[in-house]
């Protein structure tokens, strides 16, 4: 998303990164982005959490006025939790240290659309 | 930030790829001093669009297949996040099949909107996959889809873009 947010801002576009991967958005180098320390998968926040969704949306459009320098990641003090035993084994993968997998955990990487329900690939075909 | 540092997350994929017997991923990298172009109005006063990675599609629309689909689908900001579906390969789908504002954060900016923290939303969040392992197709591909979106966006320009990732 850092190569998207360098071509937006390229044509012309503020932008803002939200981010929970601090290391991979220090490597891509935005213009601009907020750093949340959550778990990958759950960048703006936890489920059915709203006013918590709420506060890192504040937080993040807040480092989008205050950032001055190109490249700046602002840590918006967002965090998991008071515990941060979900960081041990957490990485890509379906093992983001709140639910555990082992080994490469990801999903096959099929070329075929994969549709959340049975009933969106009809209504696709349909349409 | 919690106690403990953030996740590296560049560090352990190379250590769990050494281990699983992979060639080394090659994340992209831009040391140079990225493009930057001014705020033209308080966040309480611009118009924002929501780009975001996390494979977010409607139903009637074509869902993305994980193999460095670099398409974009565009997402009508005023549908309910519950009408949102999700589909990646590289991230656990249960919590965010649950609610979708967590990577695709509709319902809340449009309550932001509401509060006056945020002046308006696009008439569109564009939507896209993460995980293209190909920085070629990503700045070629993905980032020029991403560009037209929102420049071509009815009615006022875009004056802030947040980009969500998984």
């Amino acid at each position: 998303m850092g190569l998207v947010a360098r071509a937006l801002e390229a044509a012309g576009f503020p932008t803002l990164c939200l981010t929970a991967a601090h290391s991979i958005t220090a490597a891509v180098n935005p213009p601009r982005a907020a750093f949340v320390d959550l778990p990958l998968g759950y960048t703006a926040g936890r489920p059915h959490e709203p006013e918590f969704q709420r506060e890192v949306l504040r937080r993040a459009l807040a480092a989008a006025e205050t950032i001055e320098s190109p490249g700046t990641i602002v840590d918006t003090g967002v965090a998991w939790s008071d515990d941060d035993s979900w960081k041990d084994e957490a990485t890509s993968g379906l093992n983001n240290g709140v639910n555990s997998a082992e080994g490469d955990s990801r999903r096959d990487r099929v070329a075929e659309p994969q549709y959340q329900f049975e009933e969106d690939r009809v209504a696709a075909d349909a349409g | 930030m919690g106690e403990r540092p953030p996740v590296d997350y560049i560090a352990r994929t190379r250590e769990q790829y050494a281990r699983l017997g992979y060639d080394d991923y090659r994340w992209a990298e831009r040391p140079d001093t990225p493009p930057w172009t001014p705020l033209a109005k308080p966040v309480a006063e611009a118009n924002l669009a929501l780009v975001a990675s996390g494979g977010a599609y409607l139903r009637g629309q074509v869902a993305f297949h994980w193999q460095d689909d670099t398409g974009i689908r565009l997402v009508p900001s005023d549908e309910p996040a519950s009408d949102v579906r999700v589909t990646h390969f590289a991230y656990d789908l249960v919590p965010a099949r649950e609610d979708p504002n967590i990577v695709f954060p509709v319902d809340r900016l449009r309550e932001l909107v509401d509060d006056g923290t945020l002046g308006s939303l696009a008439p569109q969040a564009v939507a896209c996959m993460g995980g293209i392992y190909s920085v070629r197709r990503a700045e070629q591909e993905l980032a020029p889809a991403v560009v037209e979106a929102v420049s071509g966006m009815d009615g006022p320009s875009v004056d802030l873009v947040l980009l969500v990732p998984v």
